[in-house]
């Protein structure tokens, strides 16, 4: 996910200053990770030296002087070709649980590796009923229902794999330790 | 506390074939359980004998510390109008009726009076978001309507316990979602417990908890260990 490119997007709306932008991110991205206001201005900061956003004033509104920034014709196109591109579909198979289960297998045995996907299955129908309960709650915004929708499609999706990996960890392991 | 609900050692079998070999279930008082597993692992047939329809073959249903396998078909059969409600994957409305008498159809087993019951009924389409459909056939409504109009029905006694099995295995995602929702706001709302049998694992996740079976046994691990191996 491009943080830089969700910025820009929230430019595209008129001028903000960093800690505006910090705060439109964190409510239009709900259950992302909070960003930091030290990855905010980095990310500016990178922005304006490309020539995607340019400084556009300076407010004080009772505190410390507030930098505004501004998108610029650079950094609309930018924003436009990004929109643009499709995402390549998972080019690459990574993910912490199937490393893991190899490790497993590599450094234990088939055991070890049909444990961990126990306590790990608990744990992902524990965070999809957390999520569920968040969804269902009246007055959930539709970003918030959106953003859990998501996580629950991938926490589906990776149950379904751990149930298949059960059935075949015992040939994995052979596969693996050969 | 006692549990308003428990099945213990349960076994069934159709025929040779065994479908519950020795099931331990027990449930609370406003609670929703979820029961999962692959098919054909003896969910639905669970539900069937904790809802009194199968008799076990072996093991005890108990409602409110009264070992129902004991009591008549008629008894039973009262105790499905009154205490229980069922739904099913396909709602199962009487295509005849419409919907408000569809809805009405428990009260007026139960004994109310026809003006009543229609009263009754309307209010409980209203609360499924379908007051507008109480004068149509169940034809002419949408797969997620008529399971909105089911739902109804089902809770119109209100319920001690609502033993759904599959109750969105027909619709679309966000239909299916849109009366999972209802189900579980309402049931929650009027302090039902509810036995949910799904094979989703998005679907269980509605419950507060979840207990999983595979052949026939509780498998308490989610995922086949201490069956199959």
């Amino acid at each position: 996910m491009s943080t830089a490119h969700v910025l820009l997007g929230l430019l595209a709306g008129g001028p903000r200053h960093g800690y505006d932008l910090k705060r439109a991110h964190d409510e239009r991205l709900p259950r992302a990770k909070p960003l930091a206001f030290g990855q905010v201005y980095a990310t500016l900061g990178r922005l304006e030296r490309d020539g995607y956003v340019t400084e556009s004033g300076q407010d004080r509104d009772g505190g410390p002087d507030r930098t505004s920034y501004e998108l610029t014709e650079d950094g609309r196109q930018h924003l436009d070709t990004w929109l643009s591109a499709v995402e390549p579909p998972a080019p690459y198979v990574t993910s912490e649980i199937f490393s893991k289960v190899v490790v497993a297998l590599l450094a234990a045995d088939a055991e070890r590796a049909r444990d961990y996907l126990v306590a790990q299955r608990s744990a992902h129908m524990s965070r999809m009923r957390e999520l569920t309960t968040a969804k269902s709650t009246p007055g959930a915004s539709i970003g918030d229902v959106l953003a859990a929708d998501y996580a629950i499609g991938h926490l589906e999706a990776d149950l379904n794999w751990l149930q298949t990996t059960l059935t075949r960890v015992a040939a994995f392991s052979k596969e693996v330790t050969n | 506390m006692s549990a308003l609900l428990s099945g213990t050692s349960i076994v069934r079998n159709y025929g040779a074939t065994p479908a519950l070999r020795g099931v331990d279930l027990t449930v609370d008082e406003g609670e929703i359980v979820a029961v999962t597993g692959p098919s054909g692992c003896g969910k639905s047939t669970l539900l069937h004998c904790l809802a009194g329809i199968l008799r076990p073959d072996a093991g005890t249903v108990t409602y409110r510390e009264q070992n129902i396998g004991l009591w008549s078909e008629a008894a039973r059969s009262r105790l499905r109008r009154t205490e229980f409600g069922v739904l099913f994957q396909f709602g199962q409305l009487v295509p005849e009726l419409t919907a408000v008498e569809n809805v009405a159809l428990p009260l007026l087993l139960a004994g109310s009076g026809r003006r009543e019951a229609r009263g009754v009924a309307a209010e409980w389409l209203d609360r499924l978001g379908v007051a507008d459909l109480a004068e149509q056939r169940p034809g002419t409504m949408s797969g997620g309507q008529q399971q909105r109009c089911a739902t109804a029905r089902a809770l119109v006694t209100q319920p001690r316990v609502l033993f759904a099995d599959e109750p969105t295995g027909a619709l679309d995602v966000l239909t299916g979602e849109q009366v999972l929702g209802e189900i579980v706001r309402v049931a929650r709302e009027h302090g039902t417990a509810v036995v949910l049998v799904t094979h989703a694992s998005s679907v269980a996740a509605y419950a507060d908890r979840e207990i999983v079976l595979r052949d026939g046994v509780l498998d308490p691990t989610g995922l086949g260990l201490g069956v199959a191996r």
